[in-house]
């Protein structure tokens, strides 16, 4: 948790309230006069969170258990005004995504892609974390072009790649011809596309894992490492029992962040391979967007996709906090 | 002594050739793309049609200049820049004094804002974008840049409030402590003090804040459907469309995107570290 340890508002809040008065104004007052500028201070994102997400989400609920498409919408066109005349259909949808087969492929497939992403991103990162910590010559070199791929916005790096994978003039194939082999369509089969996509979210990726495993190591004494030393532990042994655990806080945190975030990457999917060959690159949230916004825009569907990927999430999030608490993690 | 314990901070020269050759691997990997998008925008006209490995044998700007002068890429590019900027300097304000009330202050609900924070972190675009789609369809306010603007404050906001308390997380508690006994009231306290210490830690906030706006593709895809209205991320796209291709415009412009902002993040990027792993390992 945060540092505040001394709890400033307390010692000024205090001395106000004793030049008020003694008798006590009852709990909510008190809390109330003690905590008022945390309160207020927070106001301007709870209001924001509240009209900008709490609104949209409890709609998007409702939409959920209607049956609004683009067709019976409420609009207005001109001076006419169009009545909605969606109904309400109660758990229909989600009745209907979960008993699909397309449904079930998504999600074997999201699941797939996070945990390959989010794998090789903490492999990846923590192994080149561990070169870089180590007395190097042109070290911050390194560092810097390393992080490269951080600094370029997703999409551009999704045409990027988009580019480097065509099949004809991309210049991935250009390397193979000139090994002698044949092209590959690389986008254009469900085996490759899926690797090639996990590829590119894996190069932009890297990054941020590897810079935050570097503070992370940097945060460990060296002390600790010396006495390993001292008392004859290998390099490996070394690793397993203070490089490891020392990262634990560091990683638990990013690990998190990473799986949200990759669970929900749009734009790799939807810009590299537009969620194609067919549909099966698609991961639950690009196909719930293109439920919503592609031919009749079946907003009530795509409503409860969103749902139920939210609905995951949650789980997970809550899961993965129950576990880190049960083996003493201040979460 | 065994001889496999070798001390730290020493290596033998085999390891040494072999930590180098697996940073340089990971570097040319890293680099690569990057390297070949400003190779192929550099060649004339058609010649992205070919995967040849050729280096600098015709180079011309032909490309940046068709980018510049018979596209929308200066409209595209303004509407992004406006965009961004608007979502980071509102952002940033919002969220600021949240973060020090998370970073600071233990209050009820303490708890549930750090969570509510994160929770918003894992809401997927096809939850919000309906709801949000017709709201901005009813207020008038699609094809509009203050409408994806209020669309981008669902995703900067929590972000914002959540790196900003790392970074008063960062500063020390007996500055509050010493301003208050010198008579300043908490606002006094965050306004005048803590917020002039935080001034790197919010030009980074702002900055993460921007690149995010700035890379955003989903919102902007269904919010910006006039073609002058367009964002960059939602513009590239008809360069490389279903039916006609051009690579060329497509390389140049992604270059002139990526340059300011790469310049830029190099400059921060040390500040960002710091930030992001302060707030995790206290998190």
């Amino acid at each position: 948790m945060a540092v505040s340890t001394g709890q400033p508002p307390a010692a000024g809040e205090s001395a106000r309230g004793r030049s008020r008065r003694h008798d006590s104004p009852g709990r909510l007052r008190r809390a109330l006069s003690s905590h008022w500028y945390a309160w207020a201070m927070i106001a301007p994102v709870a209001v924001v969170m509240l009209v900008l997400i709490g609104w949209p989400l409890a709609r998007g609920v409702y939409l959920s258990l209607t049956d609004a498409t683009e067709a019976n919408m409420g609009r207005t066109i001109g001076v006419n005004v169009i009545p909605s005349t969606y109904e309400f259909v109660g758990l229909d949808n989600y009745l209907q995504i979960l008993t699909s087969g397309l449904f079930w492929d998504k999600v074997l497939w999201t699941v797939t892609w996070t945990v390959a992403c989010v794998g090789l991103h903490y492999g990846i990162g923590l192994g080149l974390a561990v070169m870089l910590n180590r007395e190097l010559r042109l070290r911050s070199l390194y560092r810097v072009l390393l992080i490269l791929p951080w600094a370029v916005p997703a999409f551009v790096a999704a045409f990027i790649w988009r580019y480097l994978y065509n099949s004809d003039y991309g210049v991935i194939n250009g390397f193979l011809k000139v090994a002698g082999l044949s092209g590959v369509g690389w986008l254009d089969d469900p085996v490759t596309a899926k690797i090639a996509v996990i590829a590119v979210n894996v190069w932009i990726g890297v990054p941020f894992m590897m810079v935050a495993m570097l503070g992370g190591l940097q945060s460990i004494p060296a002390e600790l490492y010396e006495a390993a030393e001292v008392d004859g532990a290998s390099s490996w042994q070394r690793f397993k029992a203070i490089t490891l655990p020392g990262l634990r806080q560091v990683s638990t945190t990013v690990v998190l962040l990473g799986t949200i975030w990759t669970f929900n990457m749009f734009p790799i999917i939807f810009l590299v391979t537009r969620g194609g060959p067919g549909s099966e690159t698609e991961i639950l949230v690009t196909y719930a967007f293109r439920e919503a916004f592609t031919g009749i825009r079946n907003y009530s569907g795509s409503a409860a996709w969103g749902v139920i990927i939210l609905a995951m999430l949650v789980v997970l999030a809550v899961g993965y906090r129950r576990t880190l608490r049960s083996q003493g993690d201040p979460w | 002594m065994t001889p496999v314990t070798r001390p730290r901070g020493e290596r033998g020269p085999l390891a040494s050739i072999g930590l180098h050759a697996g940073l340089l691997i990971a570097v040319a990997i890293s680099l690569f793309p990057v390297v070949w998008l400003v190779l192929t925008s550099l060649k004339p006209r058609d010649s992205w049609l070919s995967a040849e490995l050729q280096l600098f044998n015709d180079s011309s700007l032909d490309n940046y200049a068709r980018v510049l002068t018979s596209t929308q890429f200066p409209q595209w590019l303004l509407n992004s820049v406006l965009t961004a900027g608007l979502t980071m300097v509102l952002g940033v304000f919002l969220a600021a004094t949240t973060g020090y009330a998370v970073s600071r202050f233990r209050f009820p609900g303490h708890r549930s804002v750090m969570w509510l924070l994160l929770i918003t972190q894992m809401f997927p675009v096809a939850i919000l974008i309906v709801p949000l789609y017709n709201l901005m369809a009813g207020l008038g306010l699609l094809n509009q840049i203050p409408g994806l603007v209020i669309a981008y404050m669902t995703i900067a906001v929590p972000f914002c409030a959540w790196m900003m308390k790392s970074y008063f997380d960062t500063v020390p508690v007996e500055i509050d402590q010493a301003a208050m006994v010198d008579g300043l009231t908490p606002f006094g306290t965050f306004w005048r003090v803590v917020l002039p210490l935080a001034r790197p830690g919010i030009a980074v906030t702002a900055f993460y804040c921007f690149m995010t706006a700035w890379g955003e593709v989903g919102y902007a895809t269904v919010f910006m459907s006039q073609e002058d209205k367009r964002t960059l991320g939602v513009g590239l796209q008809q360069f490389v469309g279903q039916h006609w291709s051009d690579w060329g415009l497509m390389t140049a412009s992604a270059v002139l995107i990526a340059i300011p902002a790469g310049a830029v993040f190099l400059l921060v990027q040390r500040h960002l570290i710091t930030g992001l792993t302060a707030g995790a390992t206290k998190a």
